[in-house]
């Protein structure tokens, strides 16, 4: 099974003020450690909301908004996709991270295990929502190769 | 949180530290079996203490210090008995100070030599094949023995008794923890690939209603196959099996239709196809042929595999370039049953005669004289070709071999089509 581990944004990170570098070995120890455990499948880490954007859907209506958002403590601010045997080896992982925001910050990783296509009923999720899924994310592949 | 819960929070943990602590144990004790009593004594120590203290801050060094302990233990208690015959042990204080690993170490120099050297001796040739898979998912997979039990549809003491004697046959031939140098290192290392691969096929043959157990071996597989991309990164094999893994992989959940039946390579739906383990899969193909020299069997079958992978329907297949995989295979691992893979390839690539010139050339292997898939593929080819009546002959006789109802009918209904004398909408091999 996969967990995506999600990092909660802080003051600091959403400030955009680099890491230390403490915390940049750590991390990078950290998920040295992942890789050599052969449990790491992908990871990223994301720059501050304001270079961000949201899109809002309502009543048939859709608006965008730039941002920087408020709730600095639901936004988030990285992430790393694990596959593991189970639910407390994903905490387990977890448990061994560096304080994402750095040692006497306050962090918070957020654990969630990530959908499969048998976790959805065949007609809610139809194989043509799944090619459109697919070709969506083709499309970003190749916009991630030929930026 | 419940007793239970705690336990398998503490197991949990023991499955992250479980290699390292066995590999950094059998360097200090030199005895596998030894060194995994030990951990799993500290497993015991554990699941009694943790529950109440909590996960200690490092549980590795904890881990390691309990263990430790009973190897100073274990060791006084054989000085005892073994001074009459002055054959004094390894002094207790060689083992040197409980120095844990630092908190989160990453695979330093020596880790990573010691879990080569467990690497190594679990997939060491002395030991059956059966009795390498069962300790190497017991020493480096994490695994328990009742997991294993289950996953490989045996009773857990045939597997327990396995790996009893697994661990008596390395200890009888004294078989050194060691990593193996020169010319030995690529046999060996190709015993050790082979274990990982048969872990995986293990977990793909797996079908609807098995234990969750089974299937799950390919992610064990997967995991081991990347522990080892990290612990041999020159090896352009390690990456090349890891590739072949991730792609097939990639496909799982295309492999069977709503009912469980199997569906071909040709009409999955590839909008299934898994497209972070597809990167992942040629992103360690690229790794492999970066190393240079020509590509081993595993990393030519991940080749194989990453030309329909880049396929984004069946029909986009690069098939020449798959016949030109093939032929490089047949080249070094020749076999009847590549040779067949490599007739279709061809036979996708050149039109049907091309292939069917191949097929008709090992028709009389004895080694293939009960694969239906030869008559299935001679079958689709003479249809192709337009000489139904001797493919509904070769279908039927296909479907006479196979002892799969679904792929019987499936045949049957094949050959009744070429009866009426067309092709029909050929499935593709």
């Amino acid at each position: 099974m996969r967990f995506m581990m999600i990092v909660k944004a802080s003051p600091e990170s959403e400030a955009g003020a680099p890491p230390s570098r403490e915390l940049i070995q750590a991390m990078t120890r950290y998920n040295e450690e992942l890789v050599n455990a052969g449990v790491l499948l992908a990871g990223d880490g994301l720059l501050p909301s304001s270079k961000g954007a949201r899109v809002k859907f309502s009543k048939g209506k859709v608006e965008v908004v730039d941002g920087p958002f408020a709730e600095t403590k639901e936004l988030v601010a990285g992430f790393w996709m694990i596959q593991v045997k189970s639910k407390e080896e994903a905490i387990a992982w977890a448990r061994r991270c560096p304080n994402p925001m750095g040692e006497g910050a306050e962090g918070v990783l957020e654990l969630r295990q990530v959908a499969e296509a048998a976790d959805f009923p065949p007609e809610v999720f139809t194989p043509e929502d799944a090619a459109k899924e697919t070709e969506i994310f083709e499309r970003a592949k190749r916009n991630a190769a030929n930026p | 949180m419940t007793r239970p819960d705690a336990h398998r929070a503490v197991h949990a943990v023991f499955r992250i530290e479980a290699p390292r602590l066995i590999a950094g144990l059998a360097r200090m004790v030199r005895d596998v079996g030894l060194a995994e009593e030990l951990a799993q004594d500290a497993l015991v120590a554990a699941l009694e203490r943790w529950p109440e203290s909590g996960v200690p801050e490092n549980p590795g060094a904890w881990l390691m210090a309990t263990a430790k302990r009973r190897a100073v233990d274990e060791l006084r208690r054989k000085r005892m008995v073994e001074r009459k015959h002055e054959a004094l042990g390894p002094d207790p204080e060689a083992l040197g100070p409980t120095a844990p690993p630092a908190p989160d170490a990453a695979v330093d120099e020596p880790v990573r030599d010691d879990l080569l050297r467990l690497v190594f001796i679990a997939c060491h040739p002395v030991l059956s094949r059966e009795a390498r898979t069962a300790l190497t998912l017991r020493l480096l997979g994490g695994l328990t023995t009742e997991e294993i039990a289950r996953a490989f549809l045996l009773p857990e003491p045939t597997v327990a008794q396995r790996i009893v004697r697994a661990k008596r046959t390395l200890a009888e031939a004294r078989v050194p923890f060691e990593v193996p140098g020169g010319a030995d290192l690529q046999a060996r290392l190709g015993s050790v690939l082979e274990v990982v691969y048969l872990v995986f096929n293990e977990g793909y043959t797996a079908t609807a209603g098995d234990d969750w157990m089974r299937p799950a071996l390919c992610e064990d597989a997967l995991r081991l196959g990347r522990m080892l991309q990290a612990l041999v990164p020159d090896a352009p094999e390690v990456h090349g099996l890891a590739a072949l893994m991730e792609l097939q992989a990639s496909r799982a959940a295309a492999r069977t239709g709503p009912s469980g039946e199997p569906v071909l390579l040709l009409e999955q739906d590839r909008s299934r196809w898994d497209a972070l383990l597809i990167q992942r899969g040629l992103a360690a193909l690229e790794r492999a042929e970066r190393l240079g020299g020509a590509l081993g069997p595993y990393a030519l079958q991940a080749a194989i595999a990453a030309c329909h992978a880049r396929a984004r329907a069946a029909a986009a297949t690069d098939w020449p370039r798959i016949a030109a995989l093939y032929d490089a295979l047949a080249e070094l691992t020749p076999s009847p049953v590549v040779e067949l893979n490599r007739a279709v390839a061809v036979a996708m690539a050149f039109g049907p005669a091309a292939g069917l010139e191949l097929v008709d050339a090992i028709a009389d292997e004895p080694s293939l004289r009960r694969y239906h898939l030869l008559p299935s593929v001679r079958g689709e080819l003479l249809s192709r070709l337009g000489r139904h009546e001797e493919a509904r002959a070769e279908l039927e006789r296909a479907a006479g071999m196979t002892r799969n109802a679904r792929e019987r009918d499936l045949l049957l209904a094949r050959a009744a089509t070429c009866a009426r004398g067309s092709g029909g909408g050929g499935s593709g091999p």
